[in-house]
């Protein structure tokens, strides 16, 4: 505790810079899964090859890759947007098959029904597929949110600053409470994005909550 | 008025699902597709409003080949009703219905005027409008399909077994409604069932389809039941089952009809009551007792 009081105002600076690092790849990771898992489900066949490809993503491992990136980019090796491009990688790994599974939980008869209304394709995904895909698709975001606020860690062992800076040093200066208070303020942020999506959901999607109850 | 000319369509499993057909179904009535399953009767009722566009041949609307008609404009001019309604879960009642003037481009507060005029026409009460479909028994979800099916005023309604999925007061209850919008409307329906007993209750014309997409037999329930040009026909329409051959017997003072093995079918209604049935009704409604 006695570490935490000298301490707490890099430890409140360390968070912020986590949070931030974590958003990132989360909203680009959806951002670029979305149309990628669309064409995966419209197209079959393409489907067949890019959702494994794109399950193939997440099995790299994370140090060589963020080692990797710079040469790949042409960034510095130090550069934060190494580990955010990395972090984006393994997102969209494990988002598209979930936007797959998602798009495809939607009922046949819904989907009918909305062609026969007259929703043109444009519409009918963003206003049908989409919103109906929602609690399949906000599981899947919820996975990787807190997948990636853990993952942010490992940028430290690249020099790019996080809580993760709070294990290396600790663990370099035999601090058990750094080391501690690292892990405690990652698991807090991991709740804290972890219950953000599920408020976002219900804001969102007020009738599936409705007609379960 | 809708006319199909020599209209077939073969799925790319090969198997053909619609076979020249020749139909001219008549606007302001109630036209009925009915037939056992595989008989073609959805993919012909779809042709309409080319959710399924044809192999060979042609769909005309007011002598307009639908082909030539954009499919998203030509399907917002047609009201489509579907078996488990087919509403939008995550939508209140009051917004699936007004699903099609939205689309359109009329103005929110205009369509939901016009939204809640159609619960009431439908039967439902104001207070469901908020409720989302899932809130709904399934003879409430069916009647706000109904009320959707109509929101944008269309000339054509086509209806996909709209009734198969409730249970049979509900259907019976529907059907009833039906009848009734219709009296007041007067819509060029098309109406898809495998029920022959909901053909020849709601239906002006009755076409019966026959597996592989084959009209068997085109009239009104009188023709069809007095003069079926086959045995498929005649079978289909129950001429052979004996609970449908009805005669009339008197017990106790009352007139009863009653079928071939004596069980009561129903009662004779006296002259004075009988003397107004509905125009649409004068044949369909003496059959089924």
């Amino acid at each position: 505790m006695d570490w935490l009081a000298k301490n707490w105002e890099l430890v409140i600076n360390l968070s912020w810079v986590h949070i931030g690092l974590s958003i990132l790849p989360v909203v680009v990771g959806l951002a670029v899964a979305l149309p990628l898992g669309w064409v995966a489900f419209r197209y079959k066949r393409v489907g067949r090859f890019l959702v494994p490809a794109s399950g193939l993503l997440y099995t790299i491992p994370s140090l060589p890759l963020f080692i990797a990136l710079p040469v790949v980019l042409g960034t510095s090796i130090l550069d934060p947007a190494n580990l955010v491009v990395g972090l984006t990688i393994y997102a969209v790994a494990l988002l598209v098959r979930q936007i797959v599974d998602a798009l495809a939980s939607v009922s046949q008869d819904v989907r009918q029904a909305s062609v026969a209304m007259g929703y043109s394709s444009w519409q009918r995904f963003w206003r049908v597929d989409l919103p109906l895909a929602g609690p399949v698709l906000l599981s899947g975001l919820r996975v990787v949110a807190v997948s990636t606020v853990s993952l942010v860690s490992i940028g430290s062992v690249i020099g790019v600053t996080s809580l993760g800076y709070l294990f290396l040093n600790g663990f370099k200066r035999g601090i058990p409470a750094e080391v501690f208070t690292g892990v405690v303020a990652t698991v807090i942020i991991a709740f804290l994005f972890d219950g953000a999506l599920v408020l976002i959901g219900r804001f969102a999607m007020p009738w599936k909550r409705k007609v379960t109850s | 008025m809708i006319e199909f000319r020599s209209v077939s369509k073969r799925y790319e499993e090969g198997a053909l699902a619609v076979a020249e057909v020749n139909l001219a179904i008549a606007p302001r009535a109630v036209t009925v597709l009915v037939g056992p399953s595989g008989c073609g009767k959805t993919t012909l009722l779809r042709m309409i409003n080319r959710m399924v566009d044809p192999t060979s041949g042609q769909v005309l609307i007011d002598d307009v080949d639908v082909a030539t008609r954009n499919p998203v404009q030509l399907r917002r001019s047609i009201g489509y009703v579907m078996q488990n309604s087919g509403l939008m879960p995550h939508r209140t009642v009051l917004d699936n219905v007004t699903t099609v003037p939205i689309l359109q481009g009329v103005s929110r507060t205009q369509a939901r005027a016009r939204g809640m005029e159609l619960l009431a026409t439908v039967g439902l009460d104001a207070s469901l409008a908020k409720r989302y479909p899932g809130q709904l028994s399934g003879g409430q979800q069916q009647r706000v399909g109904v009320a959707r099916g109509l929101a944008a005023d269309p000339n054509i309604l086509l209806m996909d077994e709209p009734f198969g999925a409730v249970d049979p007061i509900v259907r019976r209850e529907l059907q009833t409604e039906l009848a009734r919008i219709q009296s007041e409307l007067a819509k060029t329906i098309v109406f898809v069932t495998h029920d022959i007993d909901e053909a020849f209750l709601l239906g002006d014309q009755v076409v019966i389809l026959r597996e592989g997409g084959h009209v068997a037999q085109m009239g009104t329930p009188t023709e069809l039941l007095a003069n079926p040009v086959d045995d498929f026909v005649a079978d289909f329409i129950g001429r052979g089952d004996e609970s449908k051959h009805l005669r009339i017997t008197e017990r106790n003072g009352t007139r009863l009809v009653v079928d071939q093995r004596g069980r009561v079918a129903g009662v004779l209604a006296a002259p004075e009551q009988a003397a107004e049935p509905h125009p649409s009704k004068r044949e369909g409604g003496a059959w089924t007792g």
